[in-house]
């Protein structure tokens, strides 16, 4: 429940409205209860005394009772409808906004289902909570004690009755609340779990198509719905137990009443008018607590999703802003990359990836950085603009520890090309620009900008043949490119905003060896005014460089010119293929 | 461009063609007709709980008659000393009251049951159909789009199963018990409550219409919603590299904005809903009241009749209020399973044969479940063979009879060609990119079917192969190893499933995958994702060809299969190819033509076309295109 309760401050502006239209509620279940009477009175009174006039008076009576009530309904219903509706949004954007500001080790660490669910369907689960469950949770115990209240100025022994009821229902409810946590968020979690087999099943069609394995993955995903089959039964079984026996509870106050009224006029403590009136009162309770079982259950579904939301929400990005002032807008050493005895060790690996790299690369020099699969090139390069940080050491950028720059600053001084392309679903301009905007979030290049972005990276002849050109959609939602096409467009992204540093991890893997020739000669240009870090597997992307730096077992062993280290580094002629 | 919010809109705006807003007209009808067949199965099962419900909504709705009566005459009558008269319809009551209890509890379970078994159906089907509808759908549909229709959509139609589809009932139950009660109490009075029907009816209908208007607009809005974060956390390193996190806070804002009117249009529709039927159920007791009041006093009805009719019409509008909610949930799993109706419609266009032929049969020489080994006599130079002689080799003839490929547009990619691979050799194909080499090795493992002519196996027509068949003879390797949650061991096991842990190993030694895996914390059980599994993309696609050479098919198709792996690596697992592809058929891409050196022929392809076919060397000597590419490669290594 403190998980719900920490929903509040946003709750609190908007408290009044709530307020009111639990206010309402109680005016229209009461207004509700005031037409039975003046019914009643009408039986009594004009009709039984033959007087039409008077009937017609109670009867406008009525209709405007009706109106009143329904008006109080629409009243009600309507001030929160806006309202759960912006929650729900509002608790999605603070969501959203977190997960991107969580940095990538906790994104290893989470399925993107579990992900996913809790943006999605715990949070609907809470607006729905918000707007249905919520004000009847708090309406409902109003009632029965306004009811019971009333019961004790009918006759104490009524009251007594009553609490001797809820004693086993509290019990009761003790015990499937417990039960009832357990089962939603086993429910949940596996909700989560649905949604990451459903995401890999339809991200990995390729190879489950070229394998022939979509029957491997379904067998996967029906055990995990099964699972899900299974927590969903014990909700439900709970469920009917809780339903069953809070429907019973009513009727036998109501049996007890009777009963005990009964032996009350007969032993002459209670009248015959005191015990129906004790028991028209009870059958008019019978409705809310009824209905408190739906309450509970969906209350606590709700609890479940809140503490669901709080424990994504609570995981604290690892890789923030250094919280520094924004000192010294002069750089110390303009244009210089250096790693100053860099340790990286994933936080949930037994051994460290990287164990001690020392490299400087000055200003406008290229340094390519070669070695075997999983000698730790690609973890070397995602320390510059900070997607993981340092165990020990330090990265340095123009002169700056890396994390003693705004993240926003550090990140808008280097181009990234990742190995795999990452295009998002946009339009040309908008996947070669997304990176190129200044620290204020303003200013964006224009076109002439974005074609030579392109043109560097050998993309701009496919562009121009594409329907819309620079207007075309790609990415997922767009048209599809081919592996070698999207590297070109990611490569593009990275030198489009003229950044002074470069990190590109094997830029040119699918790019086909004679536009790989002209990719070159582009980038070359590209390279003489920038710091840069390239990541090559090939001969061709090393011989871009000024100097290369190998790579073995988390550590740099040798640096050099390209023909120098052909000739010296036994490592490197093996890595380059020159020898066998 | 300056401004980003602007490119976000129109590319709203633009996107709109691809977006499946637009369901066919008849949509309601497929939904529903999806329900029924779903529920066909279950049909006693929905019979019986449609008798239990019935049963809890009488004794609901009987059950205060007999607390009336005790009240009436039971007390009374127990005042004056004989308990029986009070006691019987307590009694009774208490059964009543049991027996509902009891129907309420197996109701409860029943529909839970059901409805879970309707999910799970539902949930299997759709993931069976996504699965099925081939490789083109998927590159025009995105990933977010089917997770939404699988996970919030589904959990919309639970909701409404499970929880608001026996209020309903209940609610609608309990309204009939009541007016056949009102008729049998006086028919004069009964016609007064049942003239509310009509406005009823008409505010039901036009709420009902305006609610499937909204909800539809809802899950639509929420499918975007889910759309742009599965992207963004699928390229969260992109995001947070290009400072992109702004920009898609004002997207998702832009969509969920879109989400929150529709649901709150929606809530507002409830509220008018609500507030109009129990306007209707006061009117219509007022109307009671007052032709009852005429009629007492006209002396044609007992006063008392009157207070009891008026007691009940206020029990008959009680359930408005739930059914006013269901219908809203009704609308809005409604508009679910539309939307999966829609998923569930499209058919597949690679279609499994309904009476397959099956391939000839393999040639006996491979060792149980043992990759790589193979058979001897192989002295280095593989001779083409032909079906006659497949005891030899396992590979497979393939033909492209008179083929042509065009994509939807109708623009032939591959205009009509003629292609023999015999079985056992072992082709590289060469071109730039966009020239159609995936197209063609697509087309032979079936991700398309030709526009025109024939794709054959051994002689046999793809389109008459049992998938099952094609995907155990031909495999394909590509640039995207996507790894699937799990230990290391179970995704190289996708290339077959039965493997022992001994046969995944020896396909991990064979790639050169097992120093990096011997450093992880777990070996072969390390999980992917997490504990310290992370690969890099060249380690993934070491697990890639792992995974094809567990599979060990007839003919092994590989599509830029080598282009993230350091050369050591890539020598490596061309050594091991050259084993395992001994007697195979094996098309093979790659932009590096070290591939050339275990090729027995090259195809060169330009703009579709094959323009150059031999062995590479007399290719090489001929100093056509590939003569050139061959020299470009061979600066490039140095």
């Amino acid at each position: 429940m403190r998980d719900l309760l920490r929903f509040w401050p946003d709750i609190r502006p908007r408290a009044w409205r709530y307020v009111v239209s639990i206010l309402l509620a109680l005016v229209s279940t009461g207004v509700g209860l005031f037409i039975p009477v003046l019914t009643g009175r009408a039986v009594d009174g004009p009709i039984a005394q033959r007087d039409v006039a008077g009937l017609v008076a109670v009867v406008l009576l009525v209709v405007a009772v009706g109106f009143g009530e329904s008006i109080a309904q629409l009243v009600r219903r309507m001030l929160t409808a806006g309202m759960t509706a912006d929650w729900e949004v509002l608790w999605r954007r603070r969501l959203f906004t977190h997960l991107q500001d969580l940095d990538i080790a906790h994104h290893d660490e989470w399925d993107s289902g579990q992900m996913l669910s809790r943006a999605t369907n715990d949070l609907t689960q809470l607006r729905r909570f918000t707007a249905f469950g919520l004000p009847f949770l708090v309406i409902t115990p109003c009632l029965l004690v306004v009811g019971g209240v009333i019961l004790s100025f009918i006759h104490p022994v009524f009251v007594a009755l009553l609490v001797l009821m809820a004693i086993p229902t509290m019990v009761g409810v003790a015990w499937f609340n417990s039960r009832y946590k357990l089962a939603a968020r086993a429910a949940q979690d596996t909700m989560g779990e649905v949604s990451t087999s459903v995401e890999e099943s339809v991200q990995g069609i390729r190879v489950l198509l070229a394998f022939g394995r979509s029957p491997w993955a379904a067998a996967r995903f029906h055990a995990i719905v099964e699972r899900l089959r299974a927590h969903e039964l014990e909700k439900v079984r709970l469920d009917a137990w809780l339903f069953g026996a809070i429907m019973l509870l009513p009727q036998l106050a109501l049996v007890a009443f009777a009963a005990v009224g009964a032996w009350g006029v007969v032993a002459g403590w209670a009248t015959i008018g005191q015990t129906v009136a004790a028991i028209t009162l009870m059958m008019y309770l019978r409705m809310p607590i009824e209905m408190f079982g739906f309450l509970l259950a969906d209350a606590l579904m709700a609890a479940t999703a809140a503490t669901r939301y709080w424990e994504l929400m609570d995981r604290r990005p690892r890789i923030t802003d250094s919280g520094l002032p924004d000192h010294a807008p002069r750089d110390p050493s303009p244009g210089v990359l250096e790693f100053d005895e860099v340790v990286f060790q994933h936080e949930d690996a037994a051994t460290p990836l990287l164990t001690g790299v020392s490299l400087r690369i000055e200003r406008g020099e290229t340094v390519a950085l070669v070695g075997t699969t999983g000698s730790g090139k690609t973890a070397t390069a995602a320390l510059v603009p900070r997607l993981f940080d340092v165990t020990r050491g330090a990265v340095r950028v123009d002169g700056h520890d890396v994390r003693d720059l705004s993240l926003a600053d550090l990140r808008s001084r280097i181009g990234v090309a990742f190995e795999e392309p990452i295009l998002f679903s946009a339009t040309v301009r908008d996947n070669v620009a997304m990176g190129t905007h200044a620290v204020d979030g303003s200013a964006a290049i224009d076109d002439d900008r974005v074609w030579e972005a392109l043109e560097v990276a050998q993309a701009a002849d496919f562009v121009r043949a594409l329907p819309d050109r620079l207007d075309t959609e790609v990415g997922e939602q767009g048209l599809s490119l081919s592996g070698g096409q999207r590297q070109r467009i990611a490569l593009a992204r990275a030198v489009a905003g003229h950044p002074r540093f470069l990190v590109l991890d094997d830029p040119l893997s699918a790019v086909d060896v004679e536009t790989e020739d002209r990719v070159q000669y582009g980038l070359r240009r590209v390279l003489a005014a920038t710091t840069a870090l390239i990541v090559a597997h090939r001969p061709s992307t090393a011989a871009l460089a000024d100097r290369v730096a190998v790579m073995d077992a988390g550590r740099i062993v040798a640096v050099g010119g390209h023909e120098e280290l052909l000739a010296t580094s036994a490592v490197y002629r093996e890595l380059m293929g020159a020898t066998v | 461009m300056t401004d980003t919010t602007s490119t976000t809109d129109s590319r709203t705006a633009r996107r709109s063609p691809h977006e499946t807003d637009t369901l066919p007209p008849d949509i309601a009808q497929r939904a529903r007709r999806l329900l029924v067949d779903l529920a066909r199965p279950e049909r006693k099962g929905y019979i019986a709980l449609a008798f239990l419900l019935l049963a809890f909504g009488i004794g609901n709705a009987i059950g205060p008659a007999f607390i009336a009566q005790a009240m009436d005459q039971g007390i009374p009558a127990a005042i004056d000393g004989d308990t029986a008269a009070l006691a019987v319809p307590l009694i009774v009551f208490l059964l009543v009251t049991i027996l509902t209890g009891v129907a309420d509890f197996f109701g409860t379970r029943m529909t839970g049951t059901l409805a879970q078994r309707l999910m799970v159906a539902l949930r299997k089907r759709l993931f069976g159909h996504v699965q099925k509808l081939g490789i083109s759908y998927h590159e025009r549909s995105t990933s977010g789009r089917l997770v939404a229709r699988q996970t919030s959509d589904m959990e919309n139609i639970q909701v409404f199963l499970t929880g608001s589809l026996q209020e309903m009932a209940i609610g609608l139950t309990a309204m009939g018990a009541i007016a056949v009660t009102l008729i049998v109490m006086d028919v004069r009075l009964a016609i007064v409550v049942f003239l509310g029907f009509i406005p009823l009816l008409a505010v039901s209908i036009a709420s009902n219409r305006a609610q499937r208007r909204n909800q539809r607009r809802t899950r639509t809005a929420i499918a975007k919603v889910i759309v742009h974060i599965v992207e963004t956390l699928g390229g969260i390193r992109a995001v947070q590299s290009f400072r992109r996190e702004d920009a898609n806070i004002r997207h998702i804002v832009h969509e969920d904005s879109e989400y929150r009117n529709a649901t709150a249009a929606s809530l507002r529709n409830v509220a008018w809903f609500a507030a109009s039927t129990r306007l209707i159920g006061n009117l219509s007791m007022a109307a009671v009241l007052l032709v009852g009041g005429w009629l007492v006093i006209g002396d044609t009805l007992q006063i008392g009749m009157l207070t009891a009719f008026l007691l009940y019409v206020r029990r008959f509008y009680g359930p408005l209020d739930e059914l006013v909610q269901a219908v809203t949930m009704y609308q809005s799993a409604s508009a679910a399973l539309e939307k999966i109706t829609a998923v569930l419609d499209a058919a597949p266009e690679v279609v499994e044969p309904t009476s397959p032929t099956p391939l000839p049969a393999r040639g006996g020489f491979r060792g149980e479940g043992e990759p790589g080994r193979l058979p001897e006599g192989g002295d280095g130079h593989r001779p083409a063979t032909s079906g006659d002689d497949r005891d030899l080799g396992g590979g497979r003839l393939v033909e492209f009879d008179d083929v042509e490929f065009a994509y939807g547009d109708g623009v032939p990619v591959l205009p009509r060609f003629d292609l023999t691979i015999p079985a056992g050799q072992t082709v590289a194909l060469v071109g730039a990119t966009g020239a159609g080499k995936s197209t063609l090795v697509k087309l032979l493992t079936r991700f398309y079917d030709p526009t025109a002519g024939r794709v054959r196996l051994d002689g046999v027509d793809l389109r008459d192969v049992a998938d099952a068949d094609l995907r155990a003879a031909a495999v394909m390797v590509t640039q995207e190893s996507y790894l699937f949650g799990g230990s290391i061991a179970e995704n190289i096991r996708i290339g077959r499933p039965d493997a022992s842990d001994e046969d995944v190993r020896v396909a991990a030694h064979a790639v050169g995958l097992t120093p990096f895996i011997e450093q992880m914390p777990d070996g072969f059980a390390t999980d992917v994702r997490k504990r310290g599994g992370r690969l890099s993309s060249g380690q993934r696609q070491l697990v890639s060809f792992a995974r094809a050479f567990l599979a060990d098919p007839d003919v092994l198709v590989l599509d830029e299969a080598t282009a993230h792996l350091d050369i050591p690596s890539e020598r490596q697992v061309q050594e091991a190819l050259a084993t395992v592809l001994e007697g195979r058929t094996a098309v093979i891409i790659a932009h590096r033509l070290s591939t050339v050196e275990i090729a027995d022929r090259v195809l060169v392809m330009e703009a579709g076309r094959i323009i150059e076919d031999g062995a590479p060397g007399v290719l090489i000597d001929s100093g056509g295109r590939f003569a050139r590419l061959h020299s470009a490669w061979e600066d490039s290594r140095a």
